[in-house]
């Protein structure tokens, strides 16, 4: 359906092997099987402090294998890794004790009521109680669940139980916060509140890791991202930088008739740099949109629909991976 | 550099866990639901009133190594040992299951600066609170109802705790292989003969050849003849091997469950 890119491609070599200094992540040929399967192939990765780092890719794509063995919950396969300058093979513990973690899927503990989830965590951190219930109280504030303090996790809502989790990955006031799809079922103001106290942490000099499959979140918030697919590291760099290494300046899209897209998309692929086919529309990469148009209108093509836009971090997912961001 | 200096300092700092946390966790969620907690104590405090006072008045009693023990005060140490095991398997079996199957409970604590060990120390170590609990109030009953018949009898609550340790721990470490509900009727269909023929209601006697030998061999027995020779005061050397052979079962038990729990938990 659409081209998927020709070899891995792979930006922004980082030096092998050589460790720079002071970084809070740092991997080289990070690798993770499960029995026969690999699902990380080798990765190398270095994240700086203060720095918010993102992962995109495909379901299956290996962000959250990566992201487990990074919370030194699943032992690295083969290769390096070390977080906060410690090797999680040997310092679980003490690396766990200064991060942050909100899981892909919610670990929260049913048979405790939400304050007590709270303060429960907080006790495996060795927080005192009457600071952890100050925490818990300051946090239920911040997700906006205080009125739900003595309720039970099951009568939550999805977004609720999500917005808990994340706060109960702030019950130690953590230096590294690993958020795996933390505003997956979220609603839009929830997300909104969340971003801005993502971006408070940052200030506050936090380091942050995220996964996501939201191209906005991802622009949002992340400084520096990878594109992960098939266990690989397909692409890095800024935002910015990914759309300008990996996309046209512009795109437009054009809506025909369903089922008419894959036969029209050859009679305009000169009219661009790279056509990708959709279900519903024709992607047409090119620096000036409005003429490109203007040359499919030139050839009696009637599209129901069109758009021109600026190229966004969906155009290189779909570039990189074959795949819209959100499935 | 720097930094990373600053993370070592910092890492020295990191807490001491102890799996006591875990205690602490369910010491909450059962005081919000302490009639739950208390469901596993009464089923052997019944059987001692129906068959040890009931069917007392019909039998006479039996010979405890040479002691001629009333029925009601044979039946009831049987009961206490029944008590003990109640107390730990409940929570060591379903309690587990639903944490490390069903609700995830333990991916999030090993989020934490918590290990598979601090997990299961601290599980075994609630199991044998519980199964403590059970059996003090047991013994007071027993005490009350005058079925105490030796001094040695005060050494009969900490023996249940080898019975709360042994079976704790290999309930625990037998959860870790469970895949389903469906799978603890393999725990009833052990634990229900085993409470009905550990010399719990009659003497082991009753039984001839292998069957006599297979029935000295299960953990409840050795808990069951511990505490009887305790609470009658028919203390023999016999005593030790039960001890010993509880003592064994409870550490392997520990040993697997936090071998499982890595594999399981750490993938
Ligand atoms: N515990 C496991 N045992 C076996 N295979 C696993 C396990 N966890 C993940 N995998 C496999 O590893 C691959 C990568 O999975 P992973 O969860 O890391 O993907 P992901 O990028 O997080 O995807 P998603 O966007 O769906 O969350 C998948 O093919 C998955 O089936
Ligand atoms: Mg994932």
């Amino acid at each position: 359906m659409t081209s998927r890119p020709t070899s891995g491609v792979r930006s922004e070599p980082l030096p092998g092997g050589e460790e720079q200094a002071g970084s809070l992540i740092h991997a080289r040929g990070l690798r993770k099987s499960y029995g026969d399967f690999e699902a990380v192939h080798g990765i190398d990765l270095d994240v700086q402090p203060g720095e918010s780092f993102g992962f995109l890719g495909p379901n299956g794509a290996g962000k959250s294998s990566t992201m487990r063995m990074i919370a030194a919950v699943s032992p690295p396969s083969a290769g390096s890794l070390s977080i906060l300058g410690l090797d999680p093979r040997t310092h679980g513990p003490q690396i766990r004790a200064r991060l942050g973690v909100c899981p892909q899927e919610d670990t929260l503990d049913l048979e405790l009521n939400i304050r007590d989830n709270l303060v429960v965590y907080a006790s495996y951190f060795g927080i005192r109680k009457a600071e952890a219930g100050r925490r818990a109280d300051e946090l239920l504030d911040f997700v906006q669940l205080t009125d739900k303090a003595k309720a039970k996790v099951v009568d939550l809502s999805g977004g609720m139980k999500r917005r808990l989790t994340i706060a109960r990955s702030l019950i130690n006031d953590p230096d590294l916060l690993l958020l795996d799809e933390p505003t997956t079922g979220l609603d839009p103001q929830a997300r909104h509140l969340l971003w801005d106290r993502l971006f408070r942490l940052k200030q506050q000099g936090k380091t942050l890791v995220v996964t996501t499959h939201y191209m906005d979140e991802a622009e949002q918030l992340c400084d520096r991202l990878v594109v992960m697919d098939g266990g690989d590291i397909v692409a890095q760099g800024s935002p910015l930088a990914l759309i300008r290494e990996h996309s046209t300046r512009e795109v437009a899209e054009l809506r025909f008739a369903v089922g008419e897209h894959a036969a029209l998309a050859e009679r305009v692929a000169d009219l661009a740099d790279r056509v990708e086919v959709l279900p519903d529309r024709l992607l047409l990469y090119t620096h000036d949109g409005e003429q490109t148009l203007a040359r499919v209108h030139e050839r009696g093509l009637q599209p129901v629909a069109v758009l021109v836009r600026r190229s966004t971090l969906e155009d290189v997912f779909l570039r990189l991976t074959g795949r819209t961001l959100v499935d | 550099m720097a930094l990373v200096t600053a993370s070592l300092v910092r890492a020295a700092a990191a807490p001491q866990t102890t799996g006591w946390e875990i205690v602490r966790r369910n010491f909450l969620v059962y005081r919000r639901d302490w009639l739950v907690f208390l469901t596993g104590f009464l089923e052997p405090v019944l059987y001692l009133f129906s068959i040890g006072v009931g069917v007392g008045r019909l039998v006479e009693g039996f010979d405890v190594n040479g002691h001629l023990v009333p029925y009601a005060a044979f039946v009831a140490p049987g009961m206490l040992a029944a008590s003990a095991m109640n107390g730990a398997v409940l929570d060591a079996t379903f309690g587990i299951f639903f944490k490390l199957r069903y609700d995830k409970v333990y991916e999030g604590v090993l989020a934490t600066p918590m290990r598979t060990l601090d997990i299961a120390r601290g599980e075994l170590t609630w199991c044998l609170m519980r199964s403590a609990v059970y059996s003090l109030g047991f013994l007071l009953v027993m005490a009350a109802m005058g079925l105490v018949e030796s001094w040695w009898a005060v050494l009969a609550w900490p023996a249940t705790w080898l019975i709360g340790f042994a079976f704790g721990g290999a309930g625990m470490a037998l959860t870790t292989f469970m895949k389903s509900w469906q799978d603890f009727e393999y725990i009833g269909l052990a634990l229900v003969p085993m409470f009905l023929f550990s010399a719990t209601f009659f003497p082991v006697t009753a039984f001839d050849g292998w069957l006599r030998w297979l029935v000295e061999a299960t953990p409840l027995y050795r808990g069951v003849a511990l505490v009887r020779e305790l609470t009658t005061g028919a203390v023999t050397a016999d005593s030790l091997v039960s001890v010993l052979y509880l003592l064994v079962m409870g550490a392997i038990g520990v040993l697997v469950a936090s071998r499982r729990f890595d594999k399981l938990l750490l993938s």
